[in-house]
């Protein structure tokens, strides 16, 4: 199936009955998928008026207690950030699906991956972080999507699925799930209406006063410490013995493992690391990955975004360059090698 | 004697931060009062604005949700989608409602949302130290328009009930006013009626509140009060601008 | 018989129940409460018909009214 159906069709498997968005090109194809099917299992999908209503119904039929998504592209993802903080600080679980395009502005509707910055350094205001989820294959976004709600539902958090045009486009062959294969657990903090619950329960994100404001923020802090610590996820490809390491997510991930396999067949010792979560980034993994590398290269279809968090987790080890396409320009095999070699020749990557 | 006017316990029992003489406190009884006589405290699901009455979401002792300025229509979407057998509010004022949020409710109201707004009108905006709000009158003076609302510069004041009662899904639109013993009761009626429209399932329902602002319109709480009833009510009047036939 | 219970410790002395009372009994104390506001009051309580025309104007739910039942 296409990328954009794995996710909804994943979602309609762990559960989630309610989408609340607005059509951007390249996601559109997922509301139209939904539109379809969630009426199938009695769920709901409603076409808002724009993007910042839709994040809004999704923090209503999130509060409610119900599993809801949305899903948008860069553009609206920018429209979603108030929404997206305010979810966060009410601490309420959902999943958001982010379709990558060219930017900034209004760019294009090729692919890219210019999104990271604002996926994972926070685009909305205040101390929070999306949980970010980057598959690199249909299978991967079919699975991710799942694991997105129990992430979500665990942390009470919001989570982001991010991939690009491409991948959205993609079609590949999709193990699914069986579907009632879904536990939804309770909701004893939803405000469903006092008939549900003892007392009344309030969601909201705003306190007036400071002292209570920091002890939520305290809260938050823990909470996000905890998912540092155990929900990173990384894959290495050939990593033993590489002495460059290149570093690549979603789409530029599978372009980098074609790279890295040419490399060595010209006796280059290259070796790929893939990161799976964008946050938590997994850190350890490629601190623990500094061993034999001389130098890594990220390469990724922007300017120069998670190469800061490479080199952060590098942490002075080895130097680390950034090889990138942008405005929705995707990165070519023999380009990427021809910088690969360079390295490995002493030269340095522009 | 027999206790013929209490305190409803819809309300919880704490001091309003409003200002002398606003007359939220009023709008936020009118709103409880109805919940009770309709037995519908259960549920009940309110949604707090950005205004003043952000604490609206503390006052209430039913389940409510805070919401970004403007959203509360799409947060009410989202909950009433959830849950449609429960009975879902917003409060919200002239800025949250008609200048950000005015996408949010116009949709809701044409999508029909099964929601009720209540809609606090004080021509002017509160919490923010007296600016101009979309439904500021004509030479009306505040802090952002000191010389008076122009129509040269600030165009003119926006009338909510009637824009919104040719949309089909608008099944019930009042405007109603909370500063004299007449108007109040009035008001109260049809307060209780937008929320019986909601209950019958018979669509959007919105009421817009003229509501005093004694401490930005500069005038004591008595002044305000006929401010409201000489220069507001003439440019928004009174009444009920829809109603489903036939039902009450 | 009829009568009226101000809650003096949540009136911000707005004035609006003074306006409205057919009796014109209601009138602002000297005291002042917690506040730091001259609490509305009734004086001459026994004229007090409960018409709760000032409960209903109050907007801090200052104003309780009591009524004799009638009997019949």
């Amino acid at each position: 199936m296409k990328g954009n159906e794995a996710i909804g069709e994943g979602a309609v498997r762990a559960g989630c009955r309610y989408f609340f968005g607005y059509p951007i090109t390249p996601q559109s194809e997922l509301t139209h998928y939904l539109a379809r099917r969630l009426p199938e299992v009695g769920g709901l999908y409603l076409q808002a008026e724009s993007e910042v209503a839709s994040i809004n119904m999704v923090y209503g039929a999130a509060g409610a207690g119900a599993r809801v998504m949305t899903s948008s592209s860069g553009p609206g993802i920018s429209l979603m950030q108030e929404g997206l903080s305010v979810i966060a600080g009410a601490e309420l679980p959902c999943v958001i699906v982010n379709m990558m395009r060219g930017g900034p502005g209004l760019g294009n509707i090729a692919p890219s991956q210019a999104d990271y910055f604002q996926a994972t350094k926070g685009g909305g205001h205040g101390d929070y972080h999306l949980i970010v989820l980057a598959p690199n294959s249909v299978q991967e976004i079919f699975d991710m999507t799942g694991k997105a709600f129990d992430l979500a539902d665990c942390y009470r958090n919001p989570v982001m699925v991010m991939a690009d045009g491409i991948m959205a486009q993609m079609m590949e062959p999709v193990e699914l799930k069986d579907e009632d294969r879904f536990e939804i657990p309770p909701r004893p903090w939803a405000a469903s209406g006092m008939l549900d619950h003892p007392g009344k329960n309030l969601i909201n994100s705003c306190y007036v006063v400071p002292e209570e404001m920091e002890e939520v923020n305290i809260k938050l802090k823990e909470k996000y410490t905890k998912i540092i610590r155990e929900e990173q996820e990384c894959e290495g490809y050939l990593l033993e013995d590489a002495e460059i390491v290149l570093v690549a997510f979603g789409t530029a991930s599978r372009i980098c493992r074609a790279v890295v396999e040419k490399a060595r067949l010209l006796g280059i010792p290259a070796g790929l690391i893939r990161p799976i979560t964008l946050w938590p980034f997994p850190a350890d993994f490629v601190a623990g990955n500094t061993g034999n590398a001389k130098c890594f290269l990220t390469v990724e279809m922007n300017m120069g975004q998670m190469v800061e968090d490479v080199k952060l987790a590098v942490n002075g080890k080895a130097p680390v360059f950034h090889y990138g396409r942008m405005g929705g320009m995707v990165p070519v095999a023999k380009d990427i090698l021809q910088e690969v070699q360079k390295l490995y020749n002493g030269g340095v990557v522009k | 004697m027999k206790k013929v006017f209490t305190r409803p316990q819809v309300l919880k029992d704490m001091p309003f931060h409003y200002c002398p003489g606003c007359t939220h406190g009023v709008a936020h009884r009118l709103i409880a009062e109805v919940i009770e006589e309709l037995d519908i405290r259960d549920t009940a699901i309110g949604i707090a604005p950005v205004g003043c009455s952000v604490f609206a979401m503390d006052y209430f002792e039913i389940d409510m949700f805070q919401a970004a300025h403007g959203r509360a229509p799409a947060v009410a979407t989202g909950i009433k989608r959830v849950l449609p057998d429960r009975v879902v509010f917003t409060y919200q004022g002239d800025g949250d409602l008609a200048a950000i949020g005015t996408g949010e409710f116009v949709h809701a109201a044409t999508r029909g949302e099964h929601v009720t707004v209540i809609f606090i009108n004080n021509a002017i905006y509160g919490m923010t130290g007296g600016q101009m709000a979309p439904t500021t009158l004509m030479g009306q003076i505040t802090k952002t328009t000191p010389f008076g609302r122009d129509r040269d510069v600030h165009g003119f004041p926006i009338r909510v009930c009637e824009m919104l009662a040719p949309l089909e899904g608008a099944a019930y639109l009042a405007r109603v006013a909370v500063h004299t013993p007449k108007s109040i009761i009035q008001a109260k009626k049809f307060i209780k009626k937008a929320f019986e429209v909601q209950l019958k399932g018979l669509g959007f329902s919105l009421v817009e509140v003229l509501s005093t602002c004694p401490t930005n319109w500069g005038l004591s709480p008595l002044e305000a009060v006929k401010w409201l009833e000489d220069q507001m009510v003439p440019y928004y009047p009174l009444g009920e601008y829809k109603s489903p036939e036939g039902v009450f | 018989m009829a009568r009226v219970i101000f809650r003096e410790e949540r009136c911000k002395g707005c004035r609006l129940c003074t306006a409205v009372c057919p009796r014109g009994i209601i009138s602002m104390s000297g005291s002042i409460n917690e506040m730091g506001y001259h609490p509305a009051a009734v004086v001459e309580l026994e004229k007090c018909t409960g018409c709760t025309l000032c409960a209903l104007v109050c907007p801090d739910m200052v104003i309780e009214v009591e009524r004799e039942e009638k009997v019949v």
